[in-house]
């Protein structure tokens, strides 16, 4: 009872709701959320909790560090996959609520973790719990954005998922600052940031959940009319969750996803190395980490550009750019390794990161061009398992491709010609799935007079 | 009714640059962070 007013019913809009109020609360979530991608910022402070300025033989290795963050993404994956249902049919705001709790526990866990000195508190607070957290806040407000902005929903869920790419610009600063406050000559300070963020992040979370909204039945934005000659791939009518999964149009976008989100996070974690490999001598380690946070800039602003621009020229086109560009991007990268040109190489990878995230915040409106809008976002959470898988394959793939290569003699500047050229092909394969998506058939959709969710079954079962 | 439009207008003007602001200052924050970070690292 005390927490009815997280009920979807106790969160409608009133009259007079300004719908531009529901982009800011979804980025109070993926603000916060978005930390993950800064979270190595804690690695190497976490590796002298005992020697403090040097490494002591009971400190935890990088290795085992490591695992934190793939066990965040394990669990991110899962619980979309899992819970996306549940967050549907709750509504944004129980949601944010919820992953608020869980965020921010997970912080706190860990901090318990690093003040005994335990790693696996540590998984379990900040990789699981954490973890679940990032899932459901992830999806939590794809659906109401696209409910509120049927007019623009890819730039509405855009707007979203840039904050998550955003996120780590804010995490990463203030994490250094507050380590560097509550750090002593004895201690390092990384229990007490990790509070310290997870109290801010629970404060930030939860005036997102609680200035969400959903919009009242039947409304619909101030002189928008919907088009009258329905376009070929986007659908009026819905697709029950489970249902999509039966439907090949859901396992082809899964597949452009992964393979678009393969390319791009296999390079993401080796642009360094890869830049300085490429240009010895002419970019230092110190102005590769410069390049760095600047194509994790146009990975952020790809994420509102591309998802803006597919409301224009509809989802499919948008992917056939990523696809058809980034092929020959990453198949350009080699020559401007060849040519020992920098400009070039770095306009490759600015564009190549901007589709990267164009790719994640461009997908919950193909979804909902294909599935309609009522399950869009448990539809999505089980999609993301194609970011967990892609979150292996792209690194493994470079790192694998790149070591064989040295191996057998090849110079460290040509080292990652195969992969360019790998990566290149996948993207190819994404071209003909994205090729194949046609409309769902007809026997997917929910019938006008059956109820939502529980028990439905695919018309042609019945 | 079209007495009440005024202060209601402003009031959702007020209430959306706060939420606005509320996640755009941060924001702006981190990215000039990064911006200046990464020039320093060019020079």
């Amino acid at each position: 009872m005390a927490l009815s007013f997280l009920h979807r019913d106790r969160s409608v809009a009133p009259p007079g709701y300004s719908r531009w109020l529901i982009p800011p609360a979804a980025l109070c979530v993926h603000l916060c959320i978005g930390e993950a991608y800064a979270f190595s910022v804690f690695n190497l402070p976490m590796t002298k909790l005992i020697g403090i300025t040097t490494h002591a033989p009971n400190d935890w290795k990088l290795t085992e560090l490591g695992w934190i963050f793939s066990i965040a993404i394990f669990f991110l994956g899962a619980s979309a996959a899992l819970l996306g249902r549940w967050v549907e049919e709750g509504g944004p705001r129980r949601a944010m609520f919820t992953a608020a709790l869980c965020w921010s526990g997970g912080f706190f866990v860990a901090a318990i973790g690093v003040y005994l000195h335990n790693l696996w508190i540590v998984y379990l607070g900040y990789g699981v719990l954490g973890g679940i957290g990032l899932g459901i806040g992830y999806i939590s407000p794809v659906s109401t954005l696209i409910r509120w902005f049927p007019d623009r929903p890819g730039m509405a869920t855009g707007m979203a998922i840039m904050g998550f790419g955003g996120g780590a610009f804010i995490a990463a600063p203030l994490s250094v600052w507050l380590m560097s406050k509550f750090s002593t000559p004895s201690h390092v300070g990384v229990a007490e940031t990790f509070i310290a963020m997870g109290i801010i992040y629970l404060c930030f979370m939860m005036v997102g959940a609680a200035i969400v909204r959903v919009p009242p039945p039947g409304w619909q934005p101030a002189g928008y009319v919907a088009p009258v000659q329905p376009q070929r791939l986007v659908t009026t009518r819905d697709v029950f969750v489970y249902d999509a999964l039966k439907t090949p149009q859901f396992w082809l976008v899964w597949l452009v996803l992964c393979l678009n989100v393969t390319a791009g996070i296999g390079v993401l974690g080796q642009a360094s190395a890869m830049c300085q490999e490429m240009f010895h001598h002419r970019i230092t380690a110190v102005a590769a980490s410069g390049l760095i946070g600047l194509f994790s800039l146009f990975n952020m602003g790809g994420r509102y550009f591309w998802s803006s621009i597919s409301d224009f020229i509809g989802r499919k086109n948008t992917y056939f750019v990523f696809f058809a560009l980034g092929a020959f991007l990453y198949a350009l990268v080699p020559h401007s390794g060849a040519v020992r040109s920098v400009a070039l190489f770095v306009f490759c990878y600015a564009v190549i990161f901007s589709m990267y995230g164009g790719g994640f915040a461009t997908v919950p409106a193909y979804l909902r061009d294909l599935f309609g809008t009522r399950y869009v976002g448990a539809i999505h959470g089980m999609l993301l398992t194609a970011w967990s898988m892609a979150g292996i394959l792209g690194p493994v793939l470079v790192n694998y491709i790149r070591q064989y290569n040295v191996t057998h003699g090849v110079p460290a500047a040509q080292a990652y010609n195969v992969t360019m050229y790998v990566m290149a092909f996948l993207l190819v394969i994404g071209f003909v799935a994205n090729v194949l998506i046609r409309p769902v058939a007809e026997r997917y959709y929910i019938g006008e007079t059956e109820p939502q969710g529980v028990g439905r079954r695919v018309m042609a079962e019945r | 009714m079209a007495n009440d439009r005024g202060p209601r207008a402003t009031h959702n003007a007020l209430k959306l640059a706060l939420a606005w602001g509320f996640v755009g200052i941060p924001l702006v924050w981190g990215v000039v962070q990064t911006l200046v970070n990464a020039i320093k690292a060019f020079h």
